[in-house]
């Protein structure tokens, strides 16, 4: 192990900033990530025990503990549940002979849960060692644990039907499909990838790209919607030895899947982006931060940037410009929601832990490796390519005013045709259910769990800046789902899960509030806890990154939104209730000591 | 050119060098903002979120805001110390502070900012989370009973090659500062007393001190936190 | 106008906090003046024979009896009291909350250091004794309470403040020196 581990850290040139490709090569090694590699990796790296195993600690997907031969994350989220999660793990846990959480004795096998996996519009989905597979059923659980249990290899459980587009191209051969119902600019195909950096970056200055890039009116298609020519600007401006170009490639919402398809079918519009905007701000370095739960892309996305290495798309004197390098290599993540947020996914490439920084200062001016730094959206950078090549002006008529362009979204939930649609910006959430084939709708989550939970009296709103801002996550209800139970319960607990913990309001307040929806879903709420759930949320507003300022939404927004659903079940006969259970709580004493509880003769 | 910008808060106008921080300043010009994560001296992390101000409508932490020349901030006002006070009884409901049993007790900051904000019971279901104390290192005990989780210890109790002896572990609402085991056994004397010092709280106690002073002559016992700020 | 009327119990605490009520020294004369007790073990009147305006709670909730108690405060006072830190947080005795009630048991009766006598393993379950509840209870989480008065024990001074305060109707003063959490 010692020599493994040495060579592993030597690969990274024994570099601390490098901690997460070291910790993912050591736990894709050995299974896990055990004492004696954290010792081992202290040592080689001068860190304290402590300080490594507070990064291995932060990411999901990490372990200290072996997780068997085939760990198996199955998706956790909302959408999952609705189309028949339960028996899928009823059915694995039957198969299997274990608990969620648990792993074989024989070490074979173990049995975990996952947040959202971006695969809404394919669930239930389940990764198994880094391989995706979706549209599970009981069937096909039965059929996997017993090809497991044949020998076979991971790949050999993919199954005959796999995924659609690119998915099926060898190098990819993933299960999941594209479902791509609706192209504009970005998805269409009659861009020729390679053209602006070939024939319109040699004509064009650093700043006439980032003043088109400005003039697009443009803003960030992650969904915080800051003028990326600005940012660019200001990047280009900011002092530092070198300046980087980083892609949030962390989708994390839950609900949003449109980045994995615009890598998985346009990957080299978005590397070209990177590229362009490496030009710009005057950097030759970018960086792909990718989410774990796509690391099935790898082998896939490294081809592709080896071919446009071998095309000078990439690499030195781009596009014949003397003196114009650029590469990008792509960096893991390790399953953590907060490193979609621009300054904890620094910290995370830093192989820290995901905690967001204080701004000011912000990335622009000193971001990774406290150089000047630009990170933008899978999609912005997508968008880019097709603002060079036509000018701002042109991209100006497409979407509204405030909101130029075209926006793709990742629909999902109770609708005929889930999937990613490319629509300008100014739809409204009508047409939109109305294009997705979406019948009495009870709600639309906008903007995933963060954003907003409409009901039908809003579903005139438009999509944009202005109005319902959005990352591209919707999710649709049908009137027969149980929104504060199944949905809104859950979104709560996967900000639980998600919170890095840093802020003491993130960290408590969540779990304040989640315990109280608790208590009015076990019929013990009065009409105060909706008055408490509205002032306490407010505390959230308090935490430093965006997600915990928007940790509460689910339950302030559906507070807003759905009030009925509160009042129903409230007990109108009382004031007063904090949830006190005699019976309840006098149980396992008396049975301990052996006897009937009575509350009679006090 | 002069390098003193002005600034107010609330109201009062303020004088300070460009570059410090909202809480420095404010300190400076006699005002007092209270904080818990935050040590003069070592780099802010905004984490406790106590310090909260609001400039041009916006909440940020004046631990980790530079001031800015014009800046206009709202710190004692009634929203913004309904929202410390919430802070405080948040981190109060969330660990198992037990002050009659505290060796901290009456120089603890987290007490003292309960007293400061009249806290005479938090407006939060205490949680009774069950957390360990781990007494194996031979100079000091870490009680995560009492952690609120605010990093001065990570941040400022290190060997001489710069490893820190404490460390984050895990994240969210399991998160907790634990004490490398193998630096932990080799600690000095000085350091685990400088560990104390700096944790605002009773999580991190020296072995065999404690309880030295008499009830009435703690720092807190009579005079308010703060309450020695004075331009 | 006849006096206001006081009751005050003990429920899981140590009777500090009434040692402390005790403690306004000379000033009990003057709060006999003020008031009148009922149900207290100041007078050791044990059940309530009248309504009462102001009802003084030490200690949390430990078990089935404390509850039953709680519950007959709050019927029989309009005005409720938390004092010292058991009432209003559980306080020492709360220091098993977290810990299962089984393994509690068993360090009290079997396995503890004090443990010499109980070879054959009873536990205490005679169906007169209170049963015991699976954690330590907070007041304000079983019953509304009005007012807090925070301290191990509260300071002599904020009872008399605080009592003086509700019983004339004048705003409560509480100086700095009065509020202690310990």
């Amino acid at each position: 192990m010692k020599n493994t581990v040495k060579q592993i850290v030597e690969k990274y040139g024994n570099d601390k900033t490098r901690l997460m490709d070291i910790l993912i090569d050591t736990q894709e090694t050995f299974g896990f990530i055990g004492q004696e590699a954290v010792e081992l990796l202290a040592h080689q790296l001068g860190m304290s025990q402590v300080d490594v195993n507070q990064t291995i600690s932060f990411y999901h997907f990490f372990s200290t503990k072996p997780r068997g031969e085939y760990a198996i994350y199955l998706n956790d989220s909302a959408v999952a549940h609705m189309f028949g999660r339960q028996a899928v793990k009823e059915a694995f846990e039957k198969e299997v002979g274990i608990k969620f959480g648990e792993v074989t004795a024989d070490g074979k096998i173990g049995l975990f849960n996952t947040a959202c996996i971006g695969m809404n519009d394919q669930e239930p989905a389940a990764i198994i060692n880094n391989k995706v597979f979706t549209r599970l059923t009981p069937y096909r659980v039965r059929e996997i644990i017993k090809h497991i249990r044949e020998g076979r290899k991971v790949e050999g459980l993919i199954n005959e039907s796999f995924g659609d587009g690119k998915n099926q191209l060898p190098s990819l051969r993933a299960m999941v499909s594209s479902n791509i119902r609706r192209k504009g600019m970005i998805l269409s195909d009659d861009y020729v990838y390679g053209s602006v950096t070939r024939d319109i970056l040699p004509k064009m200055s650093p700043e006439a790209v980032i003043a088109e890039i400005k003039h697009s009116h443009i803003r960030g298609r992650g969904g915080a919607g800051f003028p990326t020519g600005l940012k660019w600007e200001f990047c280009r401006r900011a002092k530092g030895e070198k300046h980087f170009v980083l892609c949030n490639a962390d989708e994390g919402e839950p609900g949003t899947f449109k980045d994995r398809v615009i890598l998985t079918e346009k990957p080299e519009l978005v590397f070209e982006g990177m590229t362009i905007a490496g030009y710009a701000i005057g950097s030759d370095e970018g960086v792909l931060y990718l989410r774990y739960e796509y690391r099935y892309m790898k082998e896939y996305l490294e081809q592709v940037l080896a071919k446009m290495r071998a095309e000078n798309q990439l690499g030195k004197n781009i596009g014949g410009i003397e003196g114009f390098d650029f590469d990008i290599r792509i960096q893991f993540g390790a399953g953590a929601y907060v490193c979609g947020e621009e300054s904890a996914l620094i910290e995370s490439l830093e192989g820290k832990r995901g905690e967001p920084r204080d701004k000011p200062p912000f990335p622009v001016e000193k971001g990774y490796l406290n150089q000047p730094t630009i990170i933008n959206n899978v999609e912005t950078f997508a968008t880019a390519v097709r603002i060079v090549q036509n000018g701002g002006e042109w991209f100006t008529q497409f979407g509204t005013e405030d909101s130029t362009g075209t926006k793709i979204l990742s629909i999902s939930g109770d609708c005929m045709f889930p999937g990613v649609y490319e629509v300008n910006w100014g739809f409204n959430v009508a047409d939109m259910l109305n294009m997705v084939g979406a019948y009495d709708v009870q709600g639309v989550q906008v903007g995933g769990p963060s954003g907003t939970l409409i009901g039908p009296d809003e579903f005139h709103r438009t999509l944009g800046y202005s109005d319902l801002s959005t990352g591209g996550s919707m999710i649709i209800f049908g009137r027969q789902r149980n929104l504060l139970k199944d949905v809104v319960l859950n979104f709560m607990e996967f900000f639980i899960e998600e919170s890095c913990g840093s802020c003491s309001t993130c960290r408590n307040m969540t779990q304040v509030m989640t315990n109280k929806l608790k208590k009015i879903l076990n019929g013990k709420g009065v009409a105060k806890d909706l008055d408490d759930l509205k002032q306490w949320g407010k505390v959230l507003q308090a935490s430093r990154c965006g997600l915990g300022q928007t940790a509460g939404n689910p339950i302030i927004s559906s507070l807003k939104n759905f009030a009925p659903l509160y009042d129903a079940l409230i007990q109108k006969d009382k004031d007063f209730d904090e949830g006190f259970d005699l019976v309840a709580s006098v149980q396992n004493s008396c049975k301990y000591v052996g006897r009937v509880p009575n509350f009679n003769h006090h | 050119m002069s390098n003193l910008i002005k600034f107010k808060i609330d109201g009062v106008e303020c004088m300070t060098e460009r570059g410090k921080f909202i809480v420095e300043a404010a300190l400076e010009n006699g005002i007092f903002i209270p904080t818990l994560c935050n040590m003069p001296g070592v780099k802010p992390k905004g984490s406790c979120r106590i310090c909260t101000v609001k400039i041009n409508g916006r909440l940020m932490t004046s631990c980790t805001t530079p001031v800015a020349d014009g800046m206009e901030i709202e710190s004692n006002s009634a929203e913004i110390n309904e929202l410390r006070k919430s802070i405080v009884e948040l981190l109060f409901v969330s660990g198992n502070h037990f002050c009659p049993a505290c060796e901290k007790s009456g120089n603890c900051e987290l007490q003292a900012l309960g007293y400061y904000y009249q806290m005479m019971v938090p407006r939060y279901p205490y949680e009774f989370p069950l957390r360990e104390v781990d007494a194996s290192s031979p100079h000091i005990i870490k009680d995560q009973n009492r952690c609120i989780l605010c990093k001065r210890c990570i941040k400022t109790i290190k060997d001489e090659e710069g490893k820190s002896f404490f460390a984050f572990h895990d994240r969210g609402h399991r998160l907790e500062v634990v004490l490398d085991k193998e630096m932990g056994s080799q600690m000095s004397e000085a350091l685990a007393e400088e560990a104390m010092k700096n944790c605002p709280v009773g999580s991190i106690l020296k072995k065999e001190k404690g309880f030295n002073q008499a009830i009435g002559s703690r720092k807190f016992d009579k005079k308010a936190i703060g309450s020695d700020v004075k331009l | 106008m006849s006096k206001p009327i006081i009751a005050t119990t003990s429920l899981a605490g140590c009777f500090g906090c009434h040692m402390s009520i005790l403690d306004i020294d000379e000033r009990i004369l003057q709060l006999i003046e003020l008031v009148e007790f009922n149900k207290s073990p100041v007078d050791d009147i044990k059940t309530f024979t009248k309504p009462v305006d102001i009802g003084i709670i030490e200690g949390g909730c430990c078990n089935s009896e404390n509850v039953e108690v709680l519950k007959s405060f709050r019927k029989n006072c309009k005005i409720l009291i938390s004092l010292g830190e058991c009432a209003i947080m559980g306080g020492l005795p709360a220091l098993r909350n977290g810990i299962p009630i089984e393994e509690c048991l068993h360090e009290a009766y079997i396995n503890g250091p004090t443990v010499q006598l109980n070879k054959t393993g009873i536990m205490p379950n005679d169906d007169e004794l209170p049963m015991l509840l699976d954690r330590v209870y907070p007041c304000h989480e079983i019953v509304k309470i009005d007012y807090f008065l925070p301290g191990c024990p509260p300071r002599a001074d904020l009872i008399w403040d605080a009592l003086v305060a509700l019983i004339t109707g004048d705003p409560m003063k509480l100086p700095y020196e009065v509020i202690k959490f310990d």
